[in-house]
């Protein structure tokens, strides 16, 4: 089992022919996903790599029954891209684009919360991977295994660090969510640590944080009722209020986002909170231990 | 980007928002007849993007306009520090505005609330002083009413908002329409922040926008084409204004320990690391995926433009970014750059056992895991 993603299925990428798009393309369908579409205005009827190309989602849909969908559409069309998708009835959909405008994913997260037939994930996220079975995003496939923990992270390269580990202690993982680092993403923390405490095949959860918003603080408020153990890692200790840390997320404004913040009300709620990436394993096989 | 008061004040201006008449001068020719045209009672006020203007000495009110031109020739090219801005920033133009009357200070901003997805409008009757002083002393002090994304703001929610922030009966309609002008200019221009502190109440009972402080998405610049030119100016710093000319994720902090990483959760998480192991981040600096040796050599040249820098910590975990093409760029930045403080290195995943081989034998001081990077360049810039 799994979250959102498994080796069912089937994967339509808008903006493929496009140089990252046809790069990460190439890496998932040697992964193993299930590739069924690409979409690139004005280059339908083409194929690339065996894969058909269609000018729009909606014939593409059609086509291929896609039911996910993965998006590397440049920054200014980006959100048109996300409608479009929904539009065409893909209940899946993972924005890897980075450098939203604000408002276009005001506009985008409010239209697909408000119609509820689409789940978006991201914008300026690293994808998710069901390790063994679908990989729908920019990671590298070798570092991940298939296990019991599930996990979550607004960082990619953080995940990546954190994964290692895991799989190095022999933890494999059920499904990595990455939920970007965008101020305004679609799924957050609370949603994921949801599916995680629904799904049999998941043992644990590692929720990776960082500075900025609230969501952190809103995922402790689910893991107060969680009966699984989350560990949790905060990154951006050491940044100075004010200051955009890289993420467009990643701020301490107005008194909100600290880091002590989401650690204090982590703790609250339960979860273990790790001070260096390399203690989650650790903490994740006491944690696992108690309950066995 | 953050606006210049000047660029703001226009922009509301635009908009139709009341700022009190004044204009932007570079010279103090120009500085004296714009001070004329007020009968010499102007404010003449620095133009940088920096707290602590005011004590700093950059702001000051004249009654004559001789006296505003020569503060005027004083101040441009002159380089102003601030407790909050200890390294300073030079003033190239002055903005030379009306003295307004001020009966009442009020509070309006509109901002993105990242929890509930909506723009909400912040309103408050104690203007004048920090909002997060307010917050902190009086919390329900501030009234904030949210803008339904698809429909936006209605009357009736303004009314019943401005009446609860006990805002006097004389200014309700006109902070109204203040409000939904603010509103209108957030959405068209891609702001992401309006702020008006203080919103003055003249005695004569007019409702001016007597400060405005306007922040411009950078994400939307591709469409904002009027703020485009004018990007690398809004930068606080002189090496974050040099990095944004390169298109790099660069912070500037004041510490000795250089860090360079990719992806912005490993940098913050490398600067966490530095401060663990006992010392301080001078930077963040994402160089960003998928990156090429020459790109990294121009991350290195950019931290070393900081002179504080004693050494610098290398964290990569490859992903899409080939950590060989990193240790290529790594070399060539202190060949070329001709580099002798210490340089620590991490790399790990996509190539990593070729990125090791080429830095062996170099001066590059090779690290397991970050935690044990950030100890051996710590210990070596103590």
């Amino acid at each position: 089992m799994s979250i959102l993603v498994n080796k069912n299925s089937k994967v339509l990428v808008a903006g493929m022919t496009g140089r990252e798009g046809s790069f990460h393309t190439g890496q998932m369908i040697e992964y193993g996903t299930n590739v069924v579409a690409g979409v690139t205005p004005g280059k339908g009827g083409q194929e690339l790599m065996g894969v058909p190309i269609f000018d729009t989602a909606e014939e593409a849909v059609a086509r291929t029954g896609a039911d996910a969908a993965l998006i590397f559409v440049p920054a200014p069309f980006a959100a048109d891209s996300v409608l479009e998708i929904e539009a065409a009835g893909v209940p899946f959909i993972c924005l890897i684009t980075e450098g939203l405008p604000i408002l276009d994913s005001l506009r985008i997260v409010n239209r697909l919360k408000a119609n509820g037939t689409s789940k978006l994930l991201g914008g300026n996220c690293a994808g998710i991977i069901t390790p063994g079975e679908c990989k729908m995003g920019i990671m590298p496939g070798h570092i991940f295994a298939p296990g019991p923990i599930g996990m979550v992270s607004r960082s990619g390269t953080l995940t990546y660090e954190i994964v290692w580990e895991l799989t190095q202690a022999g933890l494999g993982q059920t499904t990595c969510v990455g939920i970007g680092g965008d101020p305004l993403p679609g799924i957050r923390f609370r949603e994921t640590l949801e599916m995680f405490e629904a799904d049999p095949a998941t043992q644990a959860v590692v929720m990776v944080g960082e500075i900025g918003g609230s969501d952190e603080e809103e995922g402790a408020e689910f893991i107060k009722t969680m009966k699984k153990p989350v560990v949790s890692f905060i990154s951006g200790r050491t940044a100075p209020p004010g200051k955009r840390m890289g993420h467009a997320g990643a701020i301490i404004s107005g008194g909100t986002g600290t880091p002590q913040g989401k650690v204090d009300a982590l703790l609250a709620a339960g979860a273990k909170v790790a001070d260096k990436t390399s203690d989650v394993p650790g903490l994740i096989k006491e944690a696992l231990a108690v309950r066995a | 980007m953050k606006l210049h008061e000047y660029q703001s004040k226009d922009l509301l201006a635009k908009h139709g928002v009341t700022v009190p008449g004044g204009e932007v001068a570079d010279n103090p020719a120009d500085a004296k007849s714009i001070a004329d045209r007020f009968g010499g009672k102007v404010v003449v006020k620095a133009q940088v993007l920096m707290g602590g203007r005011g004590k700093a000495g950059g702001v000051k009110l004249f009654t004559d306009s001789q006296a505003a031109s020569d503060f005027t020739k004083d101040l441009i090219g002159k380089r102003l520090v601030s407790i909050q801005n200890p390294a300073g920033m030079v003033v190239e133009k002055v903005l030379v505005a009306e003295q307004i009357d001020i009966a009442e200070e009020y509070y309006l901003s509109v901002l993105m609330d990242r929890a509930a997805s909506k723009l909400v409008v912040m309103i408050s009757k104690e203007g004048g002083m920090e909002i997060e002083e307010v917050a902190e002393k009086n919390p329900e002090a501030i009234v904030k009413v949210h803008v339904d994304p698809a429909w936006g703001l209605c009357d009736y929610e303004l009314r019943e908002a401005v009446g609860r922030a006990n805002i006097p009966n004389v200014a309700r309609g006109q902070m109204i329409s203040m409000i939904k002008k603010l509103v209108k200019t957030y959405i068209e221009s891609d702001a992401d922040l309006i702020e008006i502190n203080p919103c003055a109440l003249t005695p004569e009972g007019k409702l001016i926008a007597a400060d405005a402080k306007v922040s411009i998405d950078d994400n939307a610049l591709f469409r904002q084409l009027a703020y485009q030119e004018t990007a690398d100016d809004s930068a606080e710093d002189e090496i974050e204004a040099e990095a944004a000319r390169r298109g790099i994720a660069y912070v500037r902090l004041d510490g000795e320990v250089g860090i360079i990483g990719n992806g912005a959760g490993l940098v913050m998480c490398s600067m966490d690391e530095v401060k663990a192991a006992g010392g301080q981040p001078a930077d963040f600096l994402d160089v960003g995926g998928g990156a090429q040796a020459e790109r990294v050599k121009s991350c290195v040249e950019l931290v070393m433009m900081d002179p504080k820098v004693k050494g610098i910590l290398i964290n990569i975990f490859g992903g899409i970014t080939r950590c060989d093409e990193v240790a290529k760029g790594i070399l060539q930045a202190i060949e070329e750059l001709k580099i002798t403080i210490p340089v620590v290195a991490r790399i790990e995943g996509t190539a990593a056992e070729a990125g090791r081989a080429i830095l062996a034998g170099s001066q590059i001081v090779p690290a397991q895991s970050m935690q044990e990077a950030a100890q051996k360049i710590v210990a070596t810039t103590r």
